[in-house]
């Protein structure tokens, strides 16, 4: 475990065609940690996420990605993630091949990574058509009851980020609130990046509260408000304006990409990017 | 319709009353975002408070003071009696059964009731790409009884969705029973123009109910398949001046905080 700025950790750890997971289900959505991959124009990433909404819109219309492994993408209570449909539909900036899963199929292949078990299984997808086009959700019949049960394999991202509250001084992490499935997918990575509101001397955690223990943290930053526009609970509320806001931004090519050039790639890292929307009168 | 006629509330209004009204005290509901969490919510503020709302986002029994924009907003969380792990949510809480009704929407729904959220268009290379199925597929399969909230077109209402996000009866007549699916599947579908049910034997929905201000050849005008209907068409009620009033303010309250702007502490 180090503790270090989140450049180095996504200069040292996350590598073109890495398999990355970001997660967070609309809580604690590592947004500055995207941001900073697509700085360091990282690409041919397998990107996966239960619901690739902002955060991945940004990544793969940036050109990040040419793979995305999901169960929902869109602006939740907004529309659609526009980047997101114009590389499935047009191939734009680049061809993008999905694998197409439901929450509870991908919950289940995050639980089996995160166990080092082959496979996920539920009773799920039945009588859909999700089958049909991702050929990795298949059937196993329960050797006890004969009952035909649906299966997916097991999700191991090379990294997977995390957006967490806070840690301490060891690396140890605190994360509370709707809880998606980061543990999960923390756990079934091969390298586990936090970044984090706050370091503090004491967690302060409640027994059984969700804490990462420092030797599966790869690398601890501590990066303030790296979760907008999306939330922290504690420290700041989601940002619904802005994911309003992002359905003009995101519409078409060219707005898109003048946001990203003039925010993310014009600035040097989160602290910067925040003080680029402050100075256009359109920050948090 | 005449000027005279015209109803002081929205179609949506009455859609969303209509919703709610379906709803009982005590009811365990896994709520989808949009039309159907406001249905949910306003049923909890009138005649079931005690309604457990489940949202996928793993908040339980919660009772949002505004109307969440996304499945896992802070007021969710903030006002739940419990918040537990995503997977935990479709594991121990959906399908072992303990959820009395799912209420969903889609882009697209069939004559026996199967949804469409993903694509418009081939697959590979889709007309208009959706969001995608979320949690509904389970959704649809482990709760008791589904109800189905959307607004009626012919692109909408359509006689077999090109894909199936979420099974209903798949092609009606048994199917869905024969697969082993452990929840009746849907049992409503609430519109803009009135309520559909399934018929006994065919499964195929049709029209059980309408609205005060519209007729049922407008209903069935704007359905993509021929629809049936049944021998008495209810006339639903009106919203009552209660009923708006609650939901007015849920729309404001919502409105109000969505356009509140956030400062990072930083």
């Amino acid at each position: 475990m180090a503790i270090t700025t989140l450049q180095a950790a996504i200069g040292e750890h996350v590598r073109d065609g890495d398999t990355v997971a970001l997660e967070g289900f609309t809580h604690l959505i590592p947004f500055a940690a995207g941001q900073e991959i697509i700085r360091q124009r990282r690409r041919g990433l397998h990107l996966v996420r239960m619901t690739p909404d902002l955060v991945y819109d940004q990544m793969i219309g940036a050109g990040c990605a040419d793979r995305l492994t999901f169960s929902w993408g869109g602006n939740p209570g907004v529309g659609s993630a526009h980047r997101v449909r114009d590389a499935i539909e047009n191939d734009w900036p680049g061809a993008l091949a999905i694998s197409e899963h439901s929450h509870a199929g991908m919950a289940a292949a995050y639980v089996a990574g995160a166990s080092h078990l082959p496979f996920g299984m539920l009773r799920g997808y039945l009588g859909t058509d999700l089958p049909r086009v991702n050929p990795a959700i298949r059937q196993v019949t329960c050797p006890y009851t004969g009952e035909q049960l649906a299966t997916v394999p097991a999700l191991n991202p090379d990294v997977t980020i995390l957006h967490a509250q806070k840690a301490d001084r060891a690396g140890n992490v605190l994360i509370s609130g709707i809880l998606g499935a980061q543990k999960e997918a923390g756990l079934a990575a091969r390298k586990l990046l936090v970044t984090v509101e706050e370091i503090v001397d004491d967690l302060g955690a409640p027994m059984n509260g969700i804490v990462l223990p420092n030797w599966v943290v790869t690398a601890v930053c501590c990066v303030p408000g790296g979760a907008w526009p999306s939330y922290a609970r504690g420290y700041y509320a989601r940002d619904n304006a802005f994911y309003i806001a992002w359905d003009e931004i995101s519409r078409d090519r060219e707005t898109f990409s003048a946001w990203i050039d003039r925010y993310v790639l014009g600035t040097g890292d989160f602290a910067g990017f925040i003080a680029a929307l402050r100075a256009a009168g359109v920050g948090p | 319709m005449s000027a005279a006629q015209r109803p002081e509330w929205t179609p949506d209004e009455m859609m969303t009353v209509t919703a709610a009204r379906m709803l009982w005290d005590h009811c365990v509901c896994f709520v989808g975002i949009g039309l159907p969490s406001a249905a949910a919510n306003l049923a909890r503020l009138l005649h079931a408070p005690e309604i457990v709302l489940i949202y996928e986002s793993g908040t339980i029994g919660t009772r949002p003071n505004v109307l969440p924009l996304s499945i896992g907003d802070g007021e969710l969380a903030d006002t739940a009696t419990a918040v537990v792990p995503l997977p935990e949510i479709f594991s121990y809480w959906l399908q072992s059964g303990r959820v009395d009704v799912g209420f969903l929407g889609a882009a697209q729904v069939d004559r026996f009731g199967n949804l469409n959220s993903t694509v418009i268009g081939p697959y590979q290379r889709p007309k208009t790409r959706l969001p995608g199925a979320g949690g509904a597929p389970e959704i649809a399969m482990h709760a008791r009884q589904v109800f189905v909230v959307l607004k009626q077109s012919p692109r909408s209402f359509v006689a077999e969705v090109a894909f199936k996000s979420s099974a209903g009866f798949l092609t009606g007549h048994g199917a869905r029973k024969a697969t082993g699916a452990t929840g009746a599947g849907p049992q409503a579908i609430i519109t803009d123009y009135g309520v559909m049910k399934p018929q006994a034997g065919s499964e195929e929905f049709e029209l059980v109910a309408r609205y005060v201000h519209v007729t049922v050849a407008e209903a069935v005008a704007a359905t993509g398949w021929p629809l049936q209907v049944a021998a008495n068409v209810d006339v639903l009620s009106p919203p009552t001046q209660d009923e708006l009033a609650v939901l007015r303010d849920l729309h404001r309250r919502t409105r109000e905080a969505n356009s509140r702007p956030v400062k990072l502490p930083v």
